[in-house]
């Protein structure tokens, strides 16, 4: 596994103005498997291809025939680091069309469970798989040993966010406790106060620690990015809003399959969404500050303007700087609905089940995770369309490599190699899901 | 004074969602003194440096579903002196068994316009049934407090203390009281395997199996009381066809209701 360099035979030596192709067979930190193969000739970059292997499991498949509410449970194995994207994508859609609407301290108490999912995941990728770039480091394990405190505080970070999905989900990875209208169970107003003294301690701690990231050696890299996000009028958008794009989409979430559509290439199992006159949009972090900035918290956006990123953020490679401001936000957002949080009478809304189609998208980590589901009178599932961050991201992605490869086409192979992972990582891409993803591969004549 | 051998570990992922062994990087409080015992040789997720087999201690994740896979696990086995599969996928098929069930081109041509680009095995199967395996760690997830113990007894030289009993032992010592008799809710705790401290009762919710069948599950006296108590057959095979559909017994179980 690693780095495998295969030259074309004709190519005695590795030089631009010859054709090689590069490869990486396996990307590292990231989640799931697969690779990157680069194509070059004379110095021009020929083709990039996403390799993504991650065996695939039908997903939407084994969900017909199943109950309306086992939707959740089954598609939270999608993902193991974003499962509340799936349960509550799944959750809204069901619940959309049963004609019920979830609301009131149990809404605060959904968004209250995926603040800890953003703070797991987002501190997760931004220190263990992310960080490590900017000290050639291999591991966190490698950057504990240069910067202990940094990685300690980190992980406590971490935490601070699976302990908000164990009380409210019972546990951090596929949590038992989400249902269909609503929870199992729901905390007393004394069990989440509990969760304040970490929630407050890891804010400061984030705070403190953006800029020990600010001070990381960025690249310099731009496209022109059409942002896709979430936008809701009153919050910054997690669970639900319209879908807002920087070039002028503006549309309802049942909307979502008039603008992208999923295509498959020979190369990967993931499918690739595309806009359907074939451009690409970019999801995740960057989409949601730069079109919702104004909706993120003071606390945010003081931490945003001390790193200058106040006007937007159009460098991916600073993604992990967005990641921390949502993080910082996440922790605000939590600590405001613990203290406005009154135990409710029930635990969950009836949802009763009647024919029909329903749609869900929430914003995961890595962006929008969109849900569709056709149920019949019964609740039995006859169809299902899921479709990951990751999937519409994949497309991006190949075209940062491609823009990046040939800006510095000269670089040697395994220089070569380590920006096009990092590149890959910015996008911090979930296989797993996407494959409901990747090795790198350059080849150079 | 010599130093002392540190063993290599080695994590192997097959089709599966990466949450068992996300549940190693989520031991937040365990996470740096595990590795000041153990060397993390070869954990892709986890890590860009990866250092060359063999390796003492090998955890696969994921249920074989593709030719590739089928042989890859050969290899692994090979360079591992001790291999422990993690999880409802690595050992019975995971959610993804079920299309066992079912012929698989059906599934295919439900999730990809041009089917021929894939390849794909019939059936999704546990890793014990390719390679002699060592231990086996159940759930769906694993819970990282007995992946812990597992790598414990491992440093020890011990066997590890995982119990077999049922999901029903566990929620008596925790004092939750039954949720089937108290509030009529359809559990599998009575045959599923133990590991999770009885988590859903406690949250009022019905056990739905993540950790598999228990050693000897009696599941037909379960479902036979099911069906007393109202169940419909078509349900009860949908309850048995969950994260561990293709575990032996509780795939008996849902064959026997769909007849």
């Amino acid at each position: 596994m690693g780095l495998m360099l295969t030259r074309n035979l004709s190519a005695k030596k590795a030089n631009t103005m010859k054709n090689k192709t590069i490869k990486i067979d396996l990307l590292a930190r990231v989640e799931g498997e697969g690779g990157l193969d680069l194509k070059i000739s004379n110095g021009i970059v020929k083709d990039v291809k996403l390799r993504i292997y991650e065996p695939p499991r039908f997903f939407e498949a084994l969900l017909r025939g199943r109950d309306y509410r086992e939707a959740p449970d089954i598609t939270s194995r999608i993902c193991g680091i974003c499962p509340i994207a799936y349960q509550l994508g799944a959750s809204h859609a069901m619940e959309e069309i049963c004609g019920v609407k979830v609301e009131g301290q149990l809404r605060a108490l959904r968004r209250l469970i995926y603040t800890g999912e953003w703070i797991e995941s987002h501190v997760l990728h931004a220190f263990m798989l992310n960080a490590p770039d900017f000290f050639g480091a291999g591991s966190v394990i490698q950057l504990a040993q240069v910067h202990p405190e940094v990685v300690k505080n980190a992980l406590r970070m971490k935490k601070a966010g699976n302990d908000i999905m164990v009380l409210l989900g019972g546990r951090e990875i596929h949590p038992v406790n989400l249902r269909l209208g609503g929870f199992y169970k729901v905390p007393t107003k004394h069990e989440l106060r509990k969760l304040l003294e970490e929630i407050k301690w890891s804010r400061q701690a984030a705070v403190d620690s953006i800029k020990f990231i600010a001070g990381f050696d960025f690249p310099e890299f731009s496209q022109d990015y059409e942002y896709l996000a979430l936008s809701h009028p009153d919050e910054y958008a997690i669970l639900d809003g319209r879908l807002v794009s920087s070039k002028g989409i503006n549309a309802a979430i049942s909307e979502y399959d008039n603008y992208l559509k999923e295509e498959q290439a020979p190369h990967s199992t993931a499918l690739h969404s595309h806009l359907k006159d074939g451009s690409t949009v970019l999801l995740g972090p960057l989409s949601r500050f730069n079109l919702n900035y104004d909706r993120l918290s003071p606390l945010a956006k003081e931490a945003a303007r001390g790193i200058g990123l106040e006007g937007g953020c159009n460098n991916p490679f600073k993604t992990i700087l967005v990641r921390m401001i949502e993080v910082i936000y996440a922790y605000d957002e939590a600590e405001r609905i613990i203290e406005a949080y009154e135990m409710p009478e029930s635990p969950a809304v009836e949802v009763i089940p009647r024919a029909g189609t329903g749609y869900g998208a929430t914003e995961a980590p890595r962006g929008i995770c969109y849900h569709r589901y056709t149920i019949d009178d019964n609740g039995i599932i006859t169809d299902a369309k899921i479709v990951a961050p990751t999937s519409v991201n994949q497309a991006r992605i190949e075209k940062d490599i491609w823009a990046l490869v040939q800006a510095n086409v000269s670089l040697a192979d395994d220089n070569m190699k380590f920006l096009c992972e990092r590149a890959i990582r910015n996008y911090d891409p979930c296989i797993s899901c996407s494959t409901h993803f990747l090795n790198l591969k350059i080849e150079r004549d | 004074m010599p130093k002392a051998h540190i063993p290599k570990l080695a994590v192997w992922k097959f089709a599966s969602c990466d949450g068992c062994q996300l549940s190693l990087l989520d031991c937040e409080d365990e996470l740096l003194a595990i590795v000041g015992q153990i060397e993390i040789a070869n954990f892709p997720e986890a890590s860009s440096a990866i250092v060359k087999g063999p390796y003492d201690l090998s955890l696969v994740e994921g249920s074989i579903t593709t030719p590739h896979d089928e042989e890859r696990i050969h290899k692994i086995r090979k360079v591992s002196k001790t291999l422990i599969t993690i999880g409802a996928c690595a050992t019975a098929g995971g959610i993804q068994a079920l299309r066992n069930f079912k012929d698989v081109k059906d599934f295919i041509s439900v999730v990809y316009a041009r089917p021929q680009y894939i390849s794909t095995l019939n059936k999704s199967t546990a890793i014990a049934d390719h390679v002699p395996v060592d231990f086996e760690l159940r759930g769906c997830p694993i819970d990282k407090k007995q992946l812990l113990e597992l790598i414990s007894a491992y440093l020890g030289g011990r066997k590890p203390n995982i119990p077999n009993y049922s999901v029903c032992m566990e929620c008596k010592r925790r004092g939750t009281v039954c949720v089937m008799v108290s509030q009529g809710k359809t559990c599998l705790g009575p045959v599923t395997h133990a590991g999770c401290n009885a988590l859903c009762p406690s949250y009022n919710r019905g056990c739905y199996a993540c950790f598999g069948p228990k050693e000897t599950p009696n599941s037909p006296a379960l479902s036979s009381w099911l069906v007393e108590q109202g169940v419909e057959r078509e349900e009860l095979v949908r309850i048995f066809r969950g994260f561990n559909a293709y575990a032996e017994p509780f795939r008996k179980e849902s064959e026997y209701y769909e007849k």
